[in-house]
């Protein structure tokens, strides 16, 4: 299960849909070892692509540094998916490479850049095979 | 003195859980090439017939490899090489 706060959620889906049609990505940090998500750091999509995401490098560089000063880990990676369902594609589940983390999937496909309906749903990707699990939102 | 190799946690099956391992080489080939007689498989993680893998990213002291030298960058003791699996999907 994620526990997640409200905040966060609502700053992913703002994010996704500021960055609609292209997909959004970024993490949560938090405390090594905690899977408390603290801090939410909005990434760069390098591709800036409609079906595809990648951190820039650089940008995933300074953050590996902030984060091994800080003893702290990525908690949650998101991503928006902008065309499909929020269900990890073919490509999410052969890349997926933090087995510590919550993959958080958001898709705008139904209402876009707009308010609207947004599908949010937590997934753990180990080793290819793909659990979906309850999230948990505290205020 | 050698090489710091920082592992990721994905590959720390390789290395016994350590997070970090150490290697010698003048090249960053030549200290995956020495990390590998040690922790077998790791190798084939990072590179592939071209060279580096396209969905792991390299850094020589701070430095993306992959704007520099690519596997021939060279090393001494005491650089720290860090490995950093892309985060990346569609």
């Amino acid at each position: 299960m994620l526990k997640i706060a409200r905040g966060h959620v609502e700053e992913i889906i703002s994010h996704a849909r500021a960055d609609h049609p292209d997909e959004a990505c970024g993490v949560i940090i938090g405390a090594a070892g905690s899977d408390q998500p603290t801090r939410l750091v909005r990434m760069i999509n390098a591709d800036r692509s409609p079906t595809f995401f990648r951190f820039d490098p650089q940008e995933q560089f300074r953050l590996y540094q902030e984060m091994d000063a800080n003893d702290e880990e990525i908690v949650v990676v998101y991503h928006s998916h902008t065309m499909t369902e929020a269900f990890p594609s073919r490509t999410d589940i052969d890349l997926a490479a933090e087995p510590q983390a919550h993959y958080l999937l958001v898709s705008t496909a139904r209402s876009g850049t707009q308010d609207g309906p947004v599908e949010v749903r937590s997934y753990r990707i180990l080793d290819g095979v793909v659990t979906e699990e309850e999230i948990e939102i505290t205020e | 003195m050698a090489v710091e190799v920082r592992i990721p946690t994905i590959l720390r099956t390789f290395t016994g859980g350590a997070k970090a391992v150490r290697g010698d080489g003048a090249t960053l080939q030549d200290v995956i090439d020495d990390i590998e007689a040690r922790h077998p498989g790791l190798k084939e993680r990072l590179v592939e017939e071209n060279g580096l893998r396209r969905f792991v990213n390299v850094y020589v002291n701070d430095e993306d490899v992959r704007f520099g030298g690519g596997l021939d960058t060279p090393t001494a003791d005491g650089d720290v090489v860090v490995v950093l699996p892309a985060v990346a999907g569609g």
